[in-house]
């Protein structure tokens, strides 16, 4: 008989289901990575320092194309759900609306890593970047933003497939929202390059806003799952 | 099948009994005139239809709103377990509306509605299924990687009894094409085995056969009246009243957000495409309650009396042969 | 009630008019700003009772997604808008008060900056209900009000610890330390005011927001009893039903 299944397994299982499909459609990844490339060229016309300014600004520049790419991740969320309608399936099975949730923020983080690991690479070049501090923190650093972006832009995606002009409310809501995040994730990261100042307190706010926002939106979730 | 089976008063809602509990004596038998199949509410070892037991689904003075537009206008009716139920009504009357409240994706403006004895509609997550009009489903997955993955959210992990499923349906389980290069009759069908897969007691269908073709349509249909034999209670929504009457038990028709009328089988003169002159009939001579409706021989062609004991083969009435 | 309005509007009218004494008349002038400074009896009111509105918005928001009643909505939207009404008089007032002591228009002072990160939360959350559409709107918004409440502290220690890395000129003279107690009777006579004044436009636009679902609701009952034709459904019919 069937039983009310575990948080866990349909995190995993929704989690593998979504890496599937964008493996096979690969349309929302290719996409993101061009997209991603264009930014960080257009950023380096746009921004054209010298070796010593460019360690102070880089990690504003690096951090806002980061968010401008995440966006455009973001917004693709939910469109496989909403075709066919094949989210009224998962809100009528027994599933949790939180392993969703979950699972879609899982999704979300691995698609940044990526354009990250696309991205950054690019701007050491571009910039001709050389770290001052340690690399693990901003490691450390990089792990705590993208989980900050992604968690309320998983949300937020949520929360904008009910209204209309769903492609611009999501930045709309997510920008204002994660302004100290961007303030932490960017000085720490100019604090890691120079090493002028010291990260820990940034890296501190990050976990706390990461742990914060992950609850917040695992307990709001279901209603807004079936806002309809 | 006894003629005794096909008599007595056939159960109709009283619209003016709000608030009377569902359970009100014992169901009488279908029309349809089955023995020996049990219930398969849990507990009960009666033969289905004659248990007494709660209605499947029971809504009470249902409404919904869209901003201004009333889809529902107060939807009052009770569903004995066991019998295939088929909805008609015209495009806009409420049947997708009403049949997504009942299944809980739309909360009611007002009203209630209960399922399975409860509420809740979490609680019975697991013991109901939904077919909608849409496919929900992936395009991008083979028909039994969407059924192992809508398994696994019902907690189901067998990988045999997706297979199952789909062969159920009647499609080649190891097909590794794409949901979405299948053909409209497949993918209905893939869809309903989705809706199958964890063994519901309750199925909702809304437009099952909508682009289907007549074999697939036909298929699907025989499959229908088998899990209903096996006491599995169908709401089917369709526009195909022909498709469904040999196997309908009682026809619920919408229009404009109410429930016009309720009748045993679907009744010959609702079997046409197009139900607007029929509305129009049902609304000047509404059905009283606790009385069906007799068709004056003024509202249609012919004059066929009493109602039609829609038990295929024992009524004289030419049928097509079951595939 | 009504009588009960009428009387807090009086009052209110009365605490503005001595707030307003107060604070050009019977303050003492400050010592390095001169009479500019007497915008700050404007300003740092203004934010507190901002503050507190969005906090009754956060409350709003929890009591409508626990109990879904549309009184808890009308005063959450009632609050954001004055709330965020009385944020934009916060960030006008600052500019107004440092320009001529800086000679600049905006200091990246912590509290105007955050006031700025607030302001935009909570204009992003007017959006939100204005701009999306259906009924599931207040549900949304809910959600969407306590995101922001929960990252104003955030946002205050995000900025606050972004300020003393990079220092500039603070608006406020540290926050009040080294307030004369003349200075603070002003303030608080304002803030009293403000909050009455706040409190006021509250309870107009949350009656008002009242009445507009109770309208929407005669408007669903008027079309739940009439019988439909084709013209009526063709009249009453807004979003797409199913």
């Amino acid at each position: 008989m069937t039983s009310t299944p575990s948080l866990w397994t349909i995190t995993r299982r929704t989690l593998a289901k979504d890496l599937r499909l964008e493996w096979r459609s690969k349309d929302a990844i290719n996409s993101m990575l061009f997209f991603a490339l264009l930014v960080v060229v257009i950023f380096s016309f746009g921004f054209d320092p010298t070796a010593e300014e460019s360690r102070k600004i880089a990690g504003g520049l690096l951090w806002v194309a980061i968010l401008f790419a995440t966006v455009v991740a973001l917004n693709q969320t939910w469109t496989r759900e909403l075709r066919n309608q094949v989210l009224d399936a998962y809100r009528l099975s027994p599933a949790p609306p939180q392993a969703l949730f979950l699972a879609k923020t899982v999704g979300n983080f691995i698609f940044v890593t990526i354009l990250e690991v696309l991205m950054v690479p690019l701007f050491v070049v571009f910039y001709n970047l050389r770290s001052v501090g340690p690399v693990w923190q901003l490691l450390v650093v990089a792990l705590l933003a993208t989980w900050a972006l992604v968690v309320n832009g998983t949300f937020f995606a949520a929360l904008s497939i009910r209204t209309r002009s769903r492609e611009i409310m999501l930045p709309l809501i997510l920008f204002p929202i994660s302004i100290p995040a961007l303030l932490a994730m960017v000085d720490a990261t100019t604090s890691i390059l120079t090493g002028d100042n010291s990260p820990v307190f940034w890296i501190r706010l990050l976990a706390v806003y990461d742990l914060v926002f992950t609850v917040v939106g695992l307990l709001l979730f279901e209603p807004v799952l079936n806002a309809e | 099948m006894n003629e005794e089976q096909k008599t007595g008063a056939p159960y109709l809602p009283q619209l003016a009994d709000v608030g009377e509990a569902p359970t009100g004596g014992p169901h009488p038998p279908s029309a349809r005139g089955r023995s020996g199949v049990s219930c398969r509410v849990p507990g009960c070892e009666a033969v289905v239809g004659e248990c007494g037991n709660a209605a499947a689904v029971s809504v009470r003075d249902v409404v919904r709103h869209f901003g201004r537009f009333a889809a529902l206008r107060g939807i009052t009716a009770d569903f004995a377990p066991g019998r295939l139920y088929v909805l008609l009504g015209e495009n806009g009357a409420g049947k997708t509306t009403l049949l997504r409240v009942i299944a809980g994706l739309l909360a009611p403006s007002r009203g209630t509605v209960r399922v399975l004895g409860s509420e809740n509609i979490r609680a019975v997550a697991t013991r109901f299924g939904y077919m909608g009009h849409a496919p929900l489903l992936y395009d991008e997955m083979s028909a039994l990687e969407n059924l192992e993955y809508f398994a696994a959210l019902y907690g189901i992990d067998d990988r045999d009894r997706c297979l199952q499923a789909i062969r159920t349906v009647g499609l080649d389980p190891t097909l590794q094409r794409r949901v979405g290069q299948y053909s409209q009759g497949m993918r209905q069908r893939i869809s309903l085995a989705r809706a199958i897969v964890h063994g519901p007691e309750l199925l909702f269908l809304d437009e099952p056969f909508s682009n289907v073709d007549v074999r697939s349509a036909k298929q699907m249909t025989t499959l229908l009246a088998t899990m209903r034999d096996q006491g599995t209670t169908i709401f089917v929504v369709t526009h195909q009243a022909a498709l469904m009457e040999p196997v309908a038990d009682e026809c619920i028709v919408l229009d404009a957000g109410r429930l016009i009328a309720r009748e045993i089988g679907i009744p010959p003169r609702l079997l046409t495409p197009y139900l607007a002159e029929e509305s129009a009939a049902l609304r000047r001579h509404p059905s009283p309650p606790g009385a069906p409706y007799l068709p004056q021989s003024a509202d249609v062609g012919e004059a066929t009396g009493a109602p039609h004991p829609p038990v295929v083969g024992e009524c004289g009435n030419k049928t097509e042969a079951k595939p | 009630m009504k009588t009960l309005f009428n009387v807090l509007a009086v009052l209110t009218l009365l605490l503005l008019g001595y707030g307003f004494c107060q604070a050009i008349y019977i303050a003492p002038t400050e010592a390095t700003m001169g009479d500019v400074q007497r915008i700050f009896y404007y300003h740092l009111p203004s934010a507190w009772v901002a503050f507190l509105l969005f906090f009754v918005n956060f409350l709003a928001s929890v009591w409508y997604l626990v109990r879904r009643t549309p009184a808890a909505d009308a005063l959450a939207l009632a609050s954001a808008e004055v709330g965020v009404s009385f944020c934009t008089i916060v960030l006008l007032t600052g500019p107004i008060w440092a320009r001529p002591i800086w000679g600049i228009w905006w200091t990246w002072d912590a509290r105007l900056t955050s006031t700025l990160v607030l302001w935009l939360i909570y204009v992003s959350y007017l959006v939100l209900r204005h701009y999306a559409t259906g009924g599931q709107v207040p549900v949304l918004a809910a959600a969407l009000g306590i995101f922001g409440f929960v990252d104003v502290p955030i946002v205050y220690m995000a900025i606050r610890w972004f300020r003393t890395q990079h220092p500039q000129p603070v608006i406020g003279g540290g926050q009040g330390s080294g307030l004369d107690p003349r200075m603070w009777t002003a303030v608080l006579w304002n803030l009293a005011a403000f909050a009455m004044l706040a409190l006021l436009f509250v309870w107009i636009r949350y009656r008002q927001a009242l009445a507009e679902h109770a309208l929407e609701e005669a408007h669903a009952q008027n079309s739940l009893d009439h019988d439909s034709t084709d013209n009526d459904s063709l009249n009453y019919r807004t979003e797409g039903a199913q």
